[in-house]
C-alpha cells in the first residue's frame, strides 16, 4: 500500500521552558490541525525520543501524549534509535500504514535537553558507546574529530571545506523561523571558534536543543479525502553498522548510510541523480561529507569538492539542508529525524516559503550514533 | 590485566570481543594480548568538552596492531581505541605502546552504573 504524508508541524527549536510532555503535545496538536485529522481518527501513535528518562525522569511519553491529545484507544509506542529515533519513527509509521495495520498514524518526535549542562548532555549521548569506548571518555564529538582528521589527511581536503558546510547551513537557517540559530556565520568565525575535538571547532557541531516535530501518515487513497497536496513516501530503508566505531574497515564509510540509501533508492526506483533536494544529518560538519558519499551524491573522498564548488547551496545543483540542518535548527535528538521529514515534505508539496527549491523528489538521511543506525527516506510530490 | 583482542576459528580478530564473530558468526575461542605490542596511530583527537569524570583535555587515538603472527593466516591487524598518556602528543602514523592505568575516568561521575563495566585499561604512549 502506498503511504502518504498529509500534514506536518514543528515547534520552535532552541532553549524552551516546556518539558518533554508539553513539547510533544505542542507538535502533536499542531500536526492534527495541519492535517485536519480529528484525534479519534488516529489509529497508531509513535513517539520518537532517545532519552526522556535520562534527561528528565519522565517515562511512558507515548501514553502521556495519547492522553493529552485524546487519542485513546490508539496503539501507541515510543521509538528509540538514539539520534535516528525520528527516522526510525518514520520507518515505523510507514510500516504501520503499508502493512494495513493503521489507516491514520501520527508520528511525533521530541527531546528536552537544555536543562542539563553540555557535559551532562554529552554524557547521556555518550552512554550509547561500548564500555571499552566509554571508559576512555569517548564522546560522539570525539568520533567526529578523529574521523574528520582521517578524512582531511587521507583525501587532502582543506579544513575550510568543513567550515563551508557550517556556513552554508547557517545561511539556510536564516530563513527557517523554527531554527535555534537564524543568523549567518562566516567561515572565518567558524575557523576561529574554540576547539572542541581537534581539528573540529565549536561551529562544526550542532547545539543542544529542545524541540518537537510531527508528521501525519495514511494510505494514498485516504490522503485524497483530506488534501490534493500530499507527499508520497516512495522509498525508505534502515540499516545498522557496528556498535564499536573503530571496528569498521574504513573510518570514512558509514555502512548504515550506504545500505539504507540503497534500500530507499531501490524501493523508489530512482537513483541519486533523481534527488532534487536532501536533508542530511549534519550533527557534525564531517557527517555531511560522509553522507553525500554514502548516498552516491559524490564519489568517495570527493564530497568536499562539491561543497567548495557551491553545488550543495540552496541555488546549487543539489541543495543540501535547506532547513538549515541540525547545525542551525538544533538537534533535539528524537525530533531531528522527524524535522528532516518536515522539511522534505514541505519541499515536495511546494510549501517551504523562502526556503523553497524546485523539488519533486526529496531525500532525508537520519544518522543515529556515529553512523550506528541510519534511516534514509525519500518523498515525492503527489502530482 | 591483559589487553585482549578476540579471535574466531577462521582467524578474524576484533577488539573488544563479541558473542559471535561479526565476520563469520563463529564463536571467538582464542585471544591475543595487545599489551606487549607496538601499534600505529590511525587517527586521533583532543577533546576539550569532556563529560563528567573525564580528564580535560582528553586526547584519544585509534591504534592499529599487527597480529598476523597470532591469526594463522587470518586477519593481519586489529584496531583499538584509548586515551593517550598524560602530557604526550601523537600524530597519525606514530608508534605507540599500551600503558596500564587503574582508572581511566571517575566511575561515580558519569551516567553509567559503576558496577556495569570495568574502568581500568590501557593508554597509548608514544614510543621514543
Amino acid at each position: 500500500m502506498d503511504v502518504a504524508v498529509i500534514g506536518a508541524s514543528m515547534t520552535q527549536f532552541g532553549q524552551r521552558d516546556a518539558w518533554i510532555r508539553e513539547l510533544i503535545a505542542e507538535a502533536g496538536e499542531a500536526c492534527l490541525a495541519d492535517a485536519a485529522v480529528a484525534p479519534d481518527e488516529v489509529d497508531h501513535l509513535y513517539v520518537s525520543n532517545m532519552a526522556s528518562g535520562e534527561f528528565e525522569g519522565q517515562g511512558g511519553i507515548m501514553n502521556a501524549l495519547a492522553h493529552d491529545l485524546g487519542l485513546m484507544p490508539a496503539y501507541s509506542e515510543r521509538v528509540d534509535q538514539t539520534s535516528s529515533s525520528g527516522g526510525a519513527g518514520i520507518y515505523e509509521a510507514w510500516q504501520s500504514i503499508a502493512s494495513g495495520a493503521s489507516e491514520m498514524t501520527l508520528l511525533v518526535g521530541g527531546e528536552k535537553m537544555t536543562h542539563r549542562t553540555t557535559a551532562e548532555a554529552t554524557d547521556v549521548i555518550a552512554s550509547i558507546t561500548h564500555p571499552v569506548e566509554y571508559k576512555h571518555g569517548v564522546t560522539l564529538p570525539s568520533f567526529a574529530g578523529m574521523t574528520a582528521r582521517h578524512y582531511l589527511e587521507r583525501f587532502d581536503a582543506p579544513r575550510d571545506s568543513l567550515a563551508k558546510v557550517a556556513a552554508k547551513n547557517h545561511a539556510n537557517g536564516v530563513d527557517n523561523p523554527h531554527a535555534q540559530f537564524q543568523k549567518e556565520v562566516d567561515v572565518e568565525t567558524i575557523l576561529d571558534s574554540p576547539i572542541v575535538a581537534d581539528p573540529l571547532r565549536l561551529y562544526d557541531f550542532c547545539p543542544i536543543t529542545d524541540g518537537s516535530a510531527a508528521l501525519m501518515f495514511c494510505p494514498v487513497d485516504v490522503a485524497e479525502e483530506y488534501t490534493d497536496d500530499y507527499a508520497v513516501v516512495s522509498g525508505i530503508g534502515g540499516a545498522t553498522d557496528t556498535h564499536v566505531v573503530h571496528e569498521r574497515d574504513d573510518p570514512t564509510v558509514m555502512g548504515g548510510v550506504v545500505e539504507s540509501g540503497k534500500q530507499a533508492y531501490e524501493m523508489a526506483g530512482i537513483g541519486p541523480d533523481d534527488v532534487d533536494v536532501a536533508e542530511l544529518h549534519d550533527m557534525f560538519t564531517i557527517l555531511e561529507f560522509l553522507q553525500m558519499e554514502g548516498l552516491d551524491f559524490a564519489d568517495h573522498g570527493e564530497a568536499w569538492k562539491d561543497v567548495e564548488a557551491g553545488r550543495t547551496e540552496r541555488d546549487g545543483e543539489l541543495p543540501i539542508n535547506t532547513s538549515g540542518g541540525l547545525k542551525s535548527k538544533g538537534h533535539p535528538l528524537g525530533a531531528s529525524g522527524v524535522a528532516q521529514g518536515y522539511e522534505i515534505y514541505k519541499q515536495v508539496i511546494a510549501d517551504a516559503g523562502p526556503r523553497q527549491v524546485e523539488a519533486d523528489t526529496a531525500l532525508a538521511c537520519n544518522v543515529g550514533g556515529f553512523g550506528n543506525c541510519v534511516i534514509t527516506t525519500i518523498m515525492e510530490a503527489s502530482q | 590485566m591483559t589487553f585482549d583482542a578476540h579471535i574466531c576459528q577462521n582467524g578474524h580478530v576484533t577488539y573488544p570481543g563479541h558473542t559471535l564473530c561479526p565476520e563469520c558468526h563463529e564463536p571467538q575461542t582464542d585471544t591475543v594480548d595487545l599489551a606487549d605490542r607496538t601499534g600505529e596511530v590511525v587517527t586521533w583527537t583532543t577533546s576539550t568538552a569532556t563529560p563528567p569524570g573525564v580528564r580535560a583535555p582528553n586526547t584519544i587515538a585509534i591504534v592499529e596492531f599487527d597480529v598476523s603472527d597470532a591469526t594463522d593466516g587470518g586477519d593481519d591487524s586489529v584496531r583499538a581505541i584509548g586515551q593517550v598518556t598524560e602530557d604526550d602528543d601523537v600524530e597519525t602514523g606514530d608508534a605507540v605502546e599500551p600503558v596500564y592505568a587503574e582508572e581511566l575516568r571517575d566511575p561515580e561521575a558519569g551516567i553509567k552504573e559503576p558496577a556495569s563495566q570495568g574502568w581500568d585499561g590501557y593508554r597509548f604512549r608514544p614510543v621514543q
